[in-house]
């Protein structure tokens, strides 16, 4: 791989031009062009935009440093589209961070309950498009907050939080306990940690309760703060060492609040005539804190309170309407942005500061990498310049990366001194710095023009080095190229390259997702080459979810719809996607979509949940897993009556037999049951005679025996009766003769009770036995004689052989 | 025979590593309970177990004390229990009542239950509904498969016969496909596989299923086993049923092989007590007799007496250093081969003993004339004597149903009161036996008026419905005919006997029963690897119900040259018998395979006869 060598002519002609990747990557594409306007699947709503893309509006304005080393710029991301009628100030705002949404309440302070008044709930882009809007029903609102999966949480006067999708959809409800109902929510706040999305709650009573994440809900009380009479200053959450803690300040003090005690402390360095405290902010990565006092005194410092990295004295003494830290990660410079109405202040370790005259009402959001600056028209970005943008774009620098992106531009111009400069760069063996420079550099620029520069100047560059690896290049190529993508006003999500990187491609595809920009998302998955399982068949599957609950298509088109796009795609499960149709109360729809479930197994349990027991039991069976025709087997059995139940099993007879080892085992009367309601008298004969097994008074057998026999004659079984009848006999003969000579006879088989009364010298009562029970005289005359023989009775042998002719011979092999 | 030259058998492949992987997993799941612990055996895991891990083994792992399922623990003060048990609802319950006990008296104790070779819902429903679910951590132990010999394994799941082809019950096809499914990931993909009956079909079309969902890694693999062969117990009934005469058959029906080994009784060792033998190919002298029929087998082992002697005699006339080299090296072997020969000597002869006090000659007669179809009155007469002299209730019960199934039933008029006499000789409880052994289509009466092409063109009729639609059906015996006579004829079964039939020297796979009959299970499978496939046997198949598969995996490169395109894994579904070992093994040799044999266990007619008897209580 690498670019072509040598020349760099490909590189050369019109604006706009291909950039050739070499052979294996293809063509990349045009930078600044949104695969937007490509996209033509007709199924995205708002596929066709009603007005062409219009451009960045982009300046580049340094500053002057807060500090020798360091400049601070600030660009607009977007002119924002929502026309405002009322100004900021009115409005309760929330921005999702990593270049969210933005949630606005409008007219929420007028307290009048008429309808009309209700206060509106709207959900813009970054870019200011409308997502979604709804009247507000429920109850006060104190705050609104985003989770790290940008849903947006409501936080109502009482306690009770509200979750609602990117669209106003919505989601679940919690309370954050009685102590909060009952006191009532005077602030609140949502904070970020790494066990997700927390929301801290200051009471009326002054008390604070958390809870550090949502989606696993347990609700702390922190400890009280002694003496605490109104509500603090400020305050704030800090995540140290995995705890949650909360910082307050009251005047001149400050509370540091974990599980189980309150302390007082004190920042290192803090002047004693500071003043009271009126303002503090925690920085994205709660490593650092800022303290404002009402002397115009900002100190700077770490979260722990162990160590000052610096302070500053304003000149403005009034309480900052916000107050922010704006650094990027791993930088060591550290500053923080303060405002008040008219004016924006960034400050640092230095004394001077940068002001900003602000033309309007604005509102920060911290990002991880800067600051995010909202107001009516626009939407700004401010933050530390990189220092790779600083070398090259500082003036008169001699930076390699700035020698090379002049060489390039002078190559262009075919002139000369293209070589002069790389020449000068390669005196130095600083070219492959140069071109990693160049590179760094353009993933922190937003204006794909400069972007294209800085890569072009790069992969010239590049045709100097041998070997140069061509991954980076290609690597910043793609991710440039996703980014402009995603920036595009119409999709409205301006990640900085930190924060893409941070938040990684498939938290942004998720995102995409829940957007709803399916094709978008689908795009990106192939041209990052990600495995289908990962990336294309999961938004697939949201999409799918999402299409069936579009009420206005009848289900035939959306289950052909969907099959159309998924095909037997790796990964896809049809179960799923039935299950959200089913939870959009689309049965038909859900039925329809399982037929293309190949795994039978997965159909089951919602076929369960959709109340098709019948379906599920044949789908259990074909599935050939005997576990899940069980499992639904015992769920038709709570869920029918008893009569419908047996009926299903008896039309299944794999799921039938299976229930019966149950009941043979678990509950004998079941089986009972089964049987009655089959008619299947022959299997009731079978299940008497085998209850008489167990019962211990021959008054029970032979009562059991008697059912037994009942039923063999209705099953027509005369043999079965015939035996049956014979055993009663034998049974009451056995207790005769038991009672009789004292001699255990019972369970004795016909042929040795006979046998017995033989060796015993009872030799009527075996005659009477071998008339009553008709035993064939063959059989009777070679027990008899093995009988006599045994016991030694040759005399009665010769009376009885001379009472009939043997009809088996007297050669008794048993001898 | 078909080959022109007999070809060297190939080596079969280890199957050591499947009892390494058991042991291994045992010992992981015995380390998830750490510290010590009393274990419950179920009784019939104990044998395979002692083949997997001794005692000792056990006691490393921290067991303290060994328990049986089903008796009591008497006063253990272990605050673990672990259960090693088979998935069944009787031991679950079993285990409820422990813990409920210990409930009751307040005593806190740690349980685990582990099944083998896997768990089923039942059971955890059952433990569920007494109330202990949540007081029992559960397992598995994926131990499927046991080799037994160096050729057999075993799934040692003897209930397997009971529980499928007369219950119904499909749960331990699910096992079935995960055992070739553990063969195929170990011994690579099999490149032809052949089947008949309906469980061989699920368990192979679940197993399939099971390989495309788990994306298999053994693709691209070369095979080990080339063929594998599933067959349903019920396709042949009949070879099970017959006695055996094969010297392993013969030691199995008389003294019960259990897992590979034997007590010889005080009779045999003639000595006081009995000894534990293990069979196998290890051994020399069983090695060389197992296949043999009983009646070569007393000479063999008389030459090898002489031989021995002869070696030992050798010791005369050595001078010391020849004396040393001998007892340091030879005496041994020598030895242990002396205490065998002595041993399977006393078998003989007890067998012998018992053969004789049961007229063994008279029963293989009535068991020829039986499967030759000629003299049935007078079999039948035999058999109502061996029930009015109660010879054996299992001989008599077997011979019973020989007679059915090589007749397509009993004459109503015989089928009467052949059951009644017999209930009068061994108790009236064995009326639900006979109901069982009538659902499985053992033994069963022929329709009035009905002659055998009306019999076969309704079975075709059945196959053709069966053909058409999905299989769901539990049960197939009940509708089904043995067709034996019709089966018999066409595949040649009764060989025609010119003189003698040479059992030294024997021609063919019937030396097994004497040279009177080929087993069908084995002709079958010897017919279908011949024509590579079904074609030609239609007529065979339709008597035998259908049912039958033949695929070739299409991923799995096709190399005569390779040794593993003569290996054959013969899976019998429902137990196979010695004597069907006896005859594969003897195929094998003459055409230079080799036969490998997967069952759910071994067995014979007396197990399956015990299998069919409704317990009491």
């Amino acid at each position: 791989m690498g670019l072509a060598r040598g020349i760099p002519g490909l590189l050369r002609g019109s604006q706009g031009c291909l950039w050739t990747l070499g052979p294996a990557r293809g063509v990349l594409g045009l930078l600044g062009v949104s695969w937007y306007s490509h996209w033509s699947w007709g199924w995205l709503g708002g596929g066709h935009h009603p007005q062409p893309p219009r451009p960045c509006i982009c300046h580049l304005s340094i500053h002057p440093p807060v500090c020798p080393s360091v400049a601070h710029s600030k660009f607009e991301l977007y002119t924002m589209e929502w026309s405002l009628k009322e100004d900021l100030r009115d409005c309760m705002v929330a921005a999702a961070p990593y270049g969210g949404p933005i949630a606005l309440l409008k007219n929420n302070t007028r307290k009048e309950k008429s309808p009309s008044a209700r206060p509106l709930l709207e959900i813009y882009s970054a870019s200011g498009l409308l997502l979604a809007s709804m009247p507000w029903k429920s109850g006060q609102l104190v705050q609104l907050g985003w989770t790290a999966s940008e849903d947006l949480l409501c936080i109502q006067e009482d306690g009770t939080v509200l979750i609602y999708n990117l669209f106003c959809e919505f989601m679940r409800h919690f309370s954050m306990g009685n102590e909060v109902l009952q006191n009532r929510v005077l602030e609140a706040k949502v904070f970020h940690t790494e066990y997700g999305t927390g929301v801290a709650i200051l009471t009326g009573a002054h008390r604070f309760s958390l809870t550090t994440n949502i989606d696993d809900l347990k609700l702390r009380r922190m400890p009280e703060v002694p003496g605490l009479q109104k509500p603090p200053s400020c305050w704030a959450v800090l995540s140290q060492d995995r705890v949650t803690i909360v910082l307050l300040a009251v005047g001149q003090d400050l509370y540091l609040l974990d599980n189980t005690s309150c302390s007082v402390v004190t920042p290192p360095g803090m002047s004693p005539s500071a003043g009271a405290y009126l303002q503090m902010a925690v920085s994205f990565n709660y490593r650092c804190l800022a303290l404002f006092t009402d002397t115009g005194y900002i100190w700077m410092g770490l979260a722990t309170l162990k160590e000052k990295l610096c302070e500053f004295h304003s000149s403005v003494r009034s309480p900052p309407k916000q107050m922010v830290w704006c650094m990027r990660p791993r930088s060591r410079q550290r500053a923080v942005v303060v405002t008040w109405d008219r004016q924006l202040m960034v400050v640092g370790n230095s004394t001077e500061c940068i002001q900003f005259v602000l033309d309007e009402d604005s509102y920060l959001v911290p990002e991880l990498d800067g600051v995010r600056i909202l107001s009516r028209t626009s939407h700004e970005f401010l933050h530390e310049i990189p220092e790779a943008s600083q070398e090259i774009f500082k003036i008169a620098s001699m930076a390699p990366g700035a020698l090379l992106l002049e060489a390039q531009k002078e190559y262009e111009k075919e002139s000369q001194k293209a070589d002069e400069y790389l020449r000068e760069i390669k005196d130095q063996k600083l070219l492959p710095e140069a071109v990693s420079q160049c590179i760094e550099a353009a993933g922190y620029e937003h204006e794909p023009d400069t972007q294209k520069s800085l890569l072009r100047a790069a992969s010239f560059g590049k045709c100097f080095i041998d070997k140069f690896p061509p991954e980076s290049f290609v690597r910043m190529c793609q991710d440039l190229r996703v980014l402009n993508a995603i920036r595009d006003y119409q999709i409205g999500i301006p990640l900085t390259f930190t924060q893409y990187k941070r938040l990684t491609v498939e938290v942004l595809l998720d995102r995409l997702v829940l957007r709803r920009l399916y094709p978008l998302a689908i795009r990106i998955c192939e041209y990052l080459r990600l495995s289908e399982i990962q990336g294309v068949s999961r938004i697939l599957a949201h999409w799918a979810c999402y299409k069936v609950q579009q009420k206005d298509k009848s289900d035939e088109e959306v289950a052909h719809a969907i099959n159309q796009k998924l095909g037997d795609t790796p990964g896809i499960s049809y179960s799923e996607i039935a299950a959200r149709a089913y939870d959009c109360g689309r049965t038909e729809l859900a039925i329809k979509l399982l037929e293309y479930e190949p795994r039978s197994g997965e159909q089951v349990p919602l076929l369960l949940k959709m109340k098709r027991s019948k379906l599920a039991l044949s789908k259990a069976i074909e599935s050939g897993d005997t576990d899940l025709v069980y499992a639904v087997v015992l769920h038709l059995k709570n869920e029918l009556n008893r009569g419908t139940f047996f009926m299903t099993l008896q039309n299944q007879p794999v799921a039938l037999s299976l229930y019966r080892q149950f009941c043979k085992h678990q509950e004998r009367e079941t089986l009972k049951d089964l049987y009655n309601q089959d008619d299947n008298h022959q299997e009731l004969g079978n299940f008497h005679v085998h209850s008489s097994y167990s019962e211990k008074r021959i008054e029970g057998r032979v009562g059991a025996l008697q059912n037994a026999l009942d039923e063999y004659y209705k099953a027509k079984n005369e043999f079965a009766a015939k035996a049956t009848e014979d055993q009663i006999k034998l049974l009451r003969l056995q207790r005769h003769l038991q009672e009789d000579f004292d001699k255990p006879y019972l369970d004795l088989s016909l042929h040795d009770t006979v046998s017995n009364l033989i060796l015993d010298g009872h030799h009527k009562r075996a005659e009477q036995l071998y008339r009553e029970f008709k035993i064939p005289d063959k059989r009777y005359w070679w027990l008899k004689i093995s009988a006599l023989a045994n016991r030694g009775d040759w005399e009665e042998m010769e009376k009885f052989s001379k009472s009939k002719k043997s009809p088996i011979g007297y050669l008794v092999r048993a001898f | 025979m078909a080959f022109a030259g007999r070809r060297d058998v190939p080596e079969p492949p280890d199957f050591g590593i499947l009892k390494r992987l058991a042991r291994d997993q045992l010992i992981y799941l015995l380390e998830q309970l750490p510290g010590k612990k009393d274990l419950f055996i179920e009784a019939d895991l104990m044998s395979p177990l002692d083949r997997i891990a001794n005692v000792s083994i056990l006691k490393q792992h921290e067991v303290d004390k060994l328990y049986k399922v089903d008796s009591r623990p008497a006063l253990s003060t272990s605050d673990q229990f672990c259960f090693l048990v088979r998935p069944r609802i009787k031991t679950m319950r079993y285990i409820a009542d422990i813990v409920n006990a210990d409930k009751m008296s307040g005593r806190s104790r740690k349980y685990k239950i582990i099944f083998s070779p896997q768990k089923f819902y039942a059971c955890e429903m059952v433990l569920e509904e007494e109330g202990v679910f949540g007081d029992v951590t559960c397992d598995e132990w994926s131990f499927y498969l046991l080799p037994l010999d160096e050729d057999i394994i075993s799934m040692e799941l003897p209930e397997f016969f009971r529980d499928y082809f007369l219950e119904g019950d499909h749960r331990w096809i699910n096992s079935i496909a995960r055992a070739l499914q553990l063969l195929n990931s170990l011994y690579g993909p099999f490149g032809k596989a052949y089947g008949i009956g309906r469980c061989a079909k699920m368990s192979y079309e679940l197993w399939r299923d099971l390989e495309e969902e788990s994306e298999g890694d053994g693709q691209g693999r070369r095979p080990e086993i080339g063929n594998i062969f599933l067959m349903d117990r019920d396709t042949d009934y009949v070879t099970a049923l017959c006695s055996q005469v094969v010297y392993e058959g013969l030691v199995d029906d008389t003294f019960r092989i259990k897992c590979g080994s034997v007590d010889f009784g005080p009779d045999v060792t003639s000595s006081d007590k009995s000894i534990k033998v293990l069979l196998n190919a290890q051994d020399k002298v069983f090695s060389q007799i197992r296949n043999e029929h009983f009646s070569s087998v007393f000479g063999f082992l008389s030459q090898k007496s002489r031989n021995l002697q002869a070696q030992y005699d050798r010791r005369r006339g050595m001078d010391i250093k020849q004396m040393k080299n001998f007892v340091s090296q030879e005496l041994k072997g020598l030895k242990q081969e002396h205490r065998l020969l002595s041993l399977h000597i006393g078998a003989c002869e007890s067998i012998m003993k018992k053969k004789t006090k049961q007229d063994f000659q008279e029963m293989i007669k009535a068991e020829h004339s039986l499967l030759e179809g000629f003299d049935i009155r007078e079999s039948t007469s035999f058999i109502e004597e061996h029930i009015d002299r109660q010879v054996s209730p299992i001989e008599s019960l077997r011979l019973m149903c020989l007679l059915s199934i090589t007749e397509n039933g009993l004459v109503p008029k015989d089928y009467r009161s052949l059951k009644t006499q017999y209930l009068q000789s061994y108790g009236p409880e064995h009326l639900l036996t006979f109901h069982n052994l009538k659902r499985i289509g053992l033994l069963t009466e022929q329709s009035a008026g009905e002659t055998l092409t009306a019999v076969e063109s309704r079975v075709s009729k059945l196959v053709t419905d069966r053909a058409a639609g999905k299989i769901t059906d539990a049960f197939n015996s009940l509708a089904r005919r043995s067709n034996f006579r019709a089966i018999s004829k066409k595949l040649g079964l009764i060989p025609r006997v010119d003189g003698e039939y040479d059992l030294k020297m024997p021609r063919d796979m019937a030396y097994v029963f004497s040279g009177a009959y080929i087993p069908l299970s084995c002709k079958i499978i010897e017919q279908v690897l011949e024509r590579r496939g079904w074609l030609g046997l239609e007529e065979v198949v339709r008597l035998l119900n259908g049912n039958e598969f033949s695929v070739s995996d299409s991923s799995v490169e096709d190399n005569p040259a390779w040794e593993s395109q003569r290996i054959v894994l013969a899976v019998f579904l429902g137990g196979c018998t010695f004597s069907e070992i006896a005859a594969l093994r003897f195929l094998g040799k003459e055409r230079g395979c080799k036969f490998i044999f997967l069952t759910t266990a071994i067995t014979s007619s007396a197990r399956m006869m015990e299998a069919m008897i409704e317990a009491k209580a």
